[in-house]
Formats: C-alpha cells, structure tokens, sequence
C-alpha cells in the first residue's frame, strides 16, 4: 500500500476522471427534472434539455420579429465588445503605468501607496458614480471593467518587476542598455508571464463586473437577458445563458493560456524541466 | 592599457565598516583573484569597482579617470547567478548587447549588420563550447554551460576589465576546471585585465598572477563588526614560474600556531608551496612578516 499522493493516474484515466464529476452534474440534474416534470409538467425551476434547446432555438436561429436580430447572437456580441475592450484598457493600462512605477524608485515611491489604495475601492460601490458621470451607455460598463482590472493588475505588473534580480539590471548597464531599453527589453518580456497568468485569473472578476453593470442598465448583452428573463422565471434561458458565459470565460482562459506557452516559452520550459 | 587604481576605499553600512584603507594598482593584463574568509566584504569590493555600490570613501580610476558611477560597458561582469536573461536564447543573449549599445529603445539593427553580427555571437559561443546551443533557452543549459554563455556574453563587448564574482562557486570540480582553462584562454587572446572574487584559495592560486586577501587586520572580540577589513596579503606571481599545485595537506606545513583550518593558515601554507613563483609580497600583513 502505496502513500495515497504516490498514486499517479495514466492519461486515460485521468480524461475519464475529469469528464466524471461533468456527466454527475448532468444526470443529477436530468434526474432532478424528470422527477419534478413528472410532479408538474408546468414545472419552470428545472425545465427539461428539450425545453433548453427550444428556448435556445427561438434565441439564436429565429430572428427577432421586432428588431431583425438574432438575440443570442446579439447579446453575445454585445457583451465580448464590452468585455474586451475593458480588458484591453486594462492590459494597456497596467502596463503604462505599471512597468515604470515598479521600475524606477522616485515612481515607485510616489504611486505604489495611491495605486494600492485605488485598488481597494470596492468597483460596484463606485458604479453609482460612473453612473452619474458617463450616463447609462457603453462608457461607464468598460469604465466599470477597468476600474474592477486595472488597479489589481498594475499592482501586480509592479510587483513582478520589483522580482526581477538585481544581478539581470546591473548587466544590462554593462551592455550598454538605456533605461528604456531595460524596460522594454529585458523587464517587460519578463513581466508578460506572470502578467496573462494575473489575467486570467481575473477574468472571473471581468464577467462580474460587466454581468453587474448589464443587469443594472442596458439595452442588450448576456447579463442584461438573465435578468430580463428573470422576471418570467423563465430558467430554460437563464441555465443555458449561464453555461454559455461559462464556456466564454473557459475559452478566453484557455486562449490566454496558449498564447503564453507559445509567446513565453522560456517561461514554460523553465517550469517544467525536461 | 588598463591600469585600475583603488585609492584608499572606505565603506561601511551603516555604523558596520566593511572595507577600511583598501589601495592598490592592478597594471595592465592582470588576473586578479580577491580571496577572503566569507563576510569580508570581497564581493562589497567588486561591486564598488563595478560601480553597483559607492564607495564611502576613496575612489577607482581606470587609466587615471574616475570611473562612472554607473555600470558600463567598459566592466563587464559574471555573476555566480542571473547573469543571462532566461527569455532569451543563447544567441539572444549574446548578441543583445551590441544591439542594446546601437540601437534606441525599440530598435534593432536589421540587414547585413544584423547577419554580422549573428555570425560574431554564433562565432563567440563556439568559443565558450557552446556551439550546439545556440537557440537554446538559459534553463536548457546546465550550470557551466550558463556561465559559459554568460562569459560570452560579457565578452562580446570586449569590456577593459572583466569582473568575476564567484563565478564557478555553484560549479562541480570537473566543470569549474574545465572553465579556469577557458578564462585563462580567453584572457590570454583578449588582453584584458580580469578580477575574479572566490573563495577557492586553489583557484585562487592556478589562475591569478595577482592574488588579494582581503581579512581584518584588527579584530576586537568584544565588538567583532567594530573594523572593516582591507588587504591583508598581496601577492604576485609569475604564471611561468608556478609550479604544479597540488593540494597541501595539513601536516606538511606549520601553521604558527593559528588555526590550521583558518583561511589565513591556508592561505599561508599555498603562499609557501606556490615558492618562488611568488615575485612580490605586499599587503597589511605580509610587512609584519606573517
């Protein structure tokens, strides 16, 4: 009898494992609704999958008899435009400001406190005011994903760069690199791993700060659906809305994840040692 | 030529001295090794003459001038670690400085000048043995092939002086040994004066034609940070005239009554065997006879 951790499963196994707890969840659920159904056919809390691929059908392949579009796709389109480009702030942001704060001392000194108090600020406390001060339309959602983002971020970008070991700055000098040269060519490379490892670990954060300011005020947008729909208890859009920004946040994680094995790959290799 | 004076430094952190009174003249086309027990301050010393710390007190000249108070391209450095940048590959590594020193900050030189410049890197790490590597990352390369890159790295800018900071101290024996037959190599073709920190008296002695030790001279029990160290013995040999060194046992020399495991006893014992290859004895010590 081995040490229960010294037991390592092959590679089969280990694809049968991970899809297990998956098919659990859907036979608990399928079971849980043909129990209820069966009770009630009126039943709206556990709709059957034939009642999703319905509600689905009407949403994403049936144009809209009132405005032309198909809605799904609408809303999906809606909230990634909003999504990215929050990110996008963000990354641009963290770094602009990130890299020389970490990097240059009299910087560091004079912004590192205000950055990590600015990070604290709770965003949804503050989306009343982003209200106020960019109305109701696209700003203020991406100026919510920013404001949740880029602080953290550039805390984080900051960090790293404070990680990075002296001997590495002093031999650039010895080469001859500039200041600038140190921090676009040895510093930010460097910083890039660990920066899509911060964000993809913020991309939970990023859906909930863009499904919060939806569900507040908008006229379109995944968030904004469920809780429109909510309204009707309408659970046969709001579980497969629900698995679909799921699968979007899985995706853009596995996306980023690619993107850095591939762009990083010193990063990689020095993590996993042949 | 590159003369580097060390003109009286002093330096101390805080109320500690580390260093007190440390002259010396290191001529043209030395190998320099600084030896001394450990906390001594021969690392304190290397990165004053790098320019990587200021000097409470005294100053470094190259060839008469100050020398910058920033790091520059005419020292070159090793490390014993981090000296290569590990998202680069070998030849990145290599040929980065020389982009670094023309180009601005996003650009690179590109065309012929860029090819040139790859067959010199590619060239240079041929030398270091390093030939097979070239696109390989730092943390694909063992520990002395990273400093050989590291070496080649530094050597691309055929730097006046090259300082060493216990390069091969994470080295095994049979690696370390095939680097003390590089560096010799590359400082005999290259002319340039090396400075190597260690804390290996038997390196210390089969590479430098110049040896350091730098110790306290006086040591109050009671307060052992009260005094800095600064150069105890200061010896120079003739690199022709060294004979084989073979490792000294303990019985075969006396120690005056010192402890015999002391840097200093075995310091005493290697100055002894090295015999009349040693042409000069000077130092803190060395004048009180020791």
């Amino acid at each position: 009898m081995k040490r229960a951790f010294n037991y390592i499963p092959n590679r089969p196994v280990a694809i049968f494992l991970a899809c297990l707890p998956f098919i659990a969840a859907i036979l608990f659920y399928m079971a849980g609704s043909e129990t209820r159904l069966a009770e009630n056919p009126n039943d709206k809390l556990m709709p059957s999958f034939t009642a999703f691929g319905e509600a689905m059908h009407n949403l994403a392949f049936t144009e809209n008899r009132r405005t032309g579009q198909y809605v799904f796709w609408q809303d999906t389109y809606v909230s990634l435009e909003r999504l990215l480009t929050g990110l996008g702030i963000s990354v641009i942001l963290c770094l602009v400001i990130g890299l020389p704060v970490g990097f240059l001392p009299y910087l560091r000194r004079m912004w590192e406190p205000f950055v990590a108090a600015f990070s604290l600020i709770p965003p949804l406390a503050v989306l009343p005011i982003l209200f106020i001060i960019f109305g109701l339309g696209e700003t203020s959602k991406i100026v919510l994903i920013v404001f949740g983002l880029a602080p953290f971020l550039t805390r984080d970008v900051a960090l790293s760069v404070t990680q990075i070991p002296r001997e590495q700055l002093i031999k650039a000098q010895t080469l001859g690199a500039s200041t600038m040269q140190i921090m676009t060519q040895i510093v930010l490379p460097q910083v890039m791993p660990r920066l899509v490892d911060s964000l993809r670990l913020s991309l939970g954060s990023a859906w909930l700060f863009l499904i919060a300011a939806e569900a507040i005020a908008s006229e379109g947008g995944l968030g904004y659906r469920i809780f429109l729909v909510r309204r009707y208890l309408s659970m046969d859009i709001i579980l497969p809305y629900v698995l679909w920004i799921t699968l979007l946040a899985f995706l853009m994680d596995y996306a980023l994840a690619s993107w850095s094995r591939w762009y990083c790959r010193w990063r990689h290799l020095e993590l996993k040692p042949s | 030529m590159t003369e580097i004076t060390i003109d009286n430094i002093f330096k101390s952190y805080g109320s500690t001295p580390i260093l007190e009174r440390v002259s010396t003249v290191l001529p043209d086309h030395e190998f320099c090794t600084i030896l001394g027990p450990s906390g001594a301050g021969k690392t304190t010393l290397l990165r004053i003459l790098l320019s990587m710390e200021t000097p409470t007190k005294g100053r470094i000249l190259i060839d008469g001038e100050p020398v910058d108070e920033e790091p520059q391209p005419d020292r070159g450095v090793v490390f014993q670690r981090y000296s290569v940048f590990p998202h680069l590959t070998a030849l990145q590594n290599v040929m980065i400085g020389p982009q670094l020193k023309s180009g601005n900050w996003f650009t690179r030189p590109l065309g012929a000048k860029r090819r040139h410049l790859r067959e010199r890197a590619a060239a240079l790490l041929e030398e270091v043995g390093l030939g097979d590597a070239l696109d390989k990352y730092p943390c694909q390369l063992s520990g002395g092939m990273q400093q050989r890159l590291a070496i080649a790295q530094a050597m691309i800018m055929e730097p006046k002086v090259l300082l060493l900071d216990e390069p091969f101290g994470a080295l095994d024996q049979a690696t370390k040994r095939s680097m003390h037959s590089l560096i010799l190599e590359l400082w005999e073709r290259n002319k340039m004066t090396i400075v190597m920190v260690t804390h290996d008296i038997q390196e210390a002695f089969t590479l430098g034609t110049r040896i350091l030790m730098i110790d306290k001279v006086r040591d109050d029990p009671q307060a052992p940070a009260a005094y800095g160290s600064t150069i105890t013995h200061d010896l120079r040999l003739d690199p022709k005239r060294r004979p084989p060194l073979t490792v000294v046992t303990d019985d075969t020399l006396d120690s005056a009554g010192d402890d015999p495991h002391s840097m200093r006893a075995i310091f005493a014992r290697w100055t002894q065997n090295a015999g009349d290859a040693v042409v000069e004895k000077g130092g803190a010590l060395a004048t009180r006879g020791e």
